[in-house]
């Protein structure tokens, strides 16, 4: 643990790339962001985690799960274009074929005793496993008092007021990066 | 149009909506799904829903589950590569903008300006996804703890998944 002091690993090859990308989708139970941070930055050290966060940031524009974006930049960054397949293949694939088979055995499964029970309290970690993240993220980039006014006002309007999430990133988005740009004039 | 062509296209153009992952075209997607095409009825989709939410992965498994619904494993297929490949291109073009930019002053700004977004948006997704579990006691307690345990601790996450099962079998 405590991979900001450990040196980074070398550059994966591109099995590696598509196995640890399947794994993170097929641990994502809830959502993969939480896992994708943790293997990619604790785990293989593949990026810090202010690297991490600012491919999040450009993910965050483009349409798409964010994490699902970031295995495209990440793939093309390690083995180009290559690279960027084999990421997504391993994210959405491997989640795929495995929801084929949970679907086929859904039924057997629904009716399990026991299996409410544990899907509820699994969706209730999960949701703190994905507020967690945001927090460690945070606390690792030590924000100044502009970002995190700014990251709790797009927490506050998606989250609280539940205004769209295309208009809280076109104002909030050019709002931030003049913002950087006024100090670091 | 065939059923694939109907899935291609609808899916490609409710994919380059869905800022911040397909949850956010549900309503559209339902719409689309049940209103327009008649793919199915709502309980249906419903019931796709609750699949696709019992699975692992990107929050896009409803589209694969609808696609599949449709028309066959080449529905799923279809679906699938309509709503990933049009955002991936998308940061596939944006991934060789940056590399071309290489250091620029303009590109670190521009990045990071918008990480503080991209991190209060994750928040923003978790309390979404606190609201409509729409929890109980025990269910607030696994959550706090599970944002405390990620947020800071470097354990491996699924010691808090695997706790919160645990304890949800225990006390349910």
């Amino acid at each position: 643990m405590g991979g900001e002091v450990e040196p980074p690993k070398a550059a994966p090859s591109r099995t590696e790339l598509f196995l640890t990308y399947a794994r993170i989708g097929l641990l994502g139970f809830g959502g993969v962001a939480p896992w994708a941070r943790q293997v990619i930055v604790e785990e293989k050290r593949w990026l810090d985690d202010r690297e991490y966060a600012a491919l999040l940031g450009v993910g965050q524009v483009i349409p798409g799960a964010n994490t699902v974006n970031s295995s495209v930049m990440i793939g093309d960054r390690f083995h180009g274009t290559a690279g960027a397949l084999v990421a997504v293949l391993g994210i959405v694939g491997a989640p795929v074929l495995a929801l084929i088979g949970i679907a086929l055995l859904y039924d057997r499964i629904a009716n399990l005793p026991g299996v409410g029970a544990a899907m509820a309290a699994g969706a209730a970690a999960a949701a703190g496993l994905v507020i967690g993240t945001a927090i460690k993220l945070a606390r690792r980039i030590k924000p100044n008092a502009a970002a995190i006014a700014i990251g709790l006002a797009a927490f506050a309007a998606v989250g609280v007021l539940h205004l769209s999430m295309v208009w809280a990133i076109l104002v909030l988005g050019p709002v931030s990066i003049a913002t950087v740009w006024w100090q670091r004039r | 149009m065939s059923d694939l062509q109907q899935l291609a296209t609808t899916f490609s153009w409710l994919s380059l909506l869905q800022f911040g992952g397909t949850n956010t075209v549900i309503p559209e997607m339902h719409r689309q799904a049940v209103d327009v095409f008649h793919w199915m009825d709502a309980r249906t989709f419903a019931n796709l829903f609750a699949l696709a939410q019992l699975a692992p992965g990107p929050n896009l498994m409803i589209v694969s589950l609808v696609g599949w619904h449709v028309a066959g494993l080449a529905g799923l297929a279809v679906a699938t590569v309509a709503t990933v490949g049009p955002p991936c291109l998308m940061a596939f073009a944006a991934s060789r903008l940056m590399k071309r930019a290489g250091q620029s002053k303009w590109l670190l700004i521009v990045k990071d300006g918008l990480v503080p977004v991209a991190i209060g948006m994750i928040l923003a997704s978790g309390a979404v996804m606190v609201e409509s579990s729409n929890p109980d006691a025990l269910g607030i307690a696994i959550t706090v703890g599970a944002t405390l345990f990620v947020a800071f601790t470097d354990f491996n996450l699924l010691w808090a998944l695997g706790a919160a099962v645990g304890l949800g079998l225990l006390f349910r």
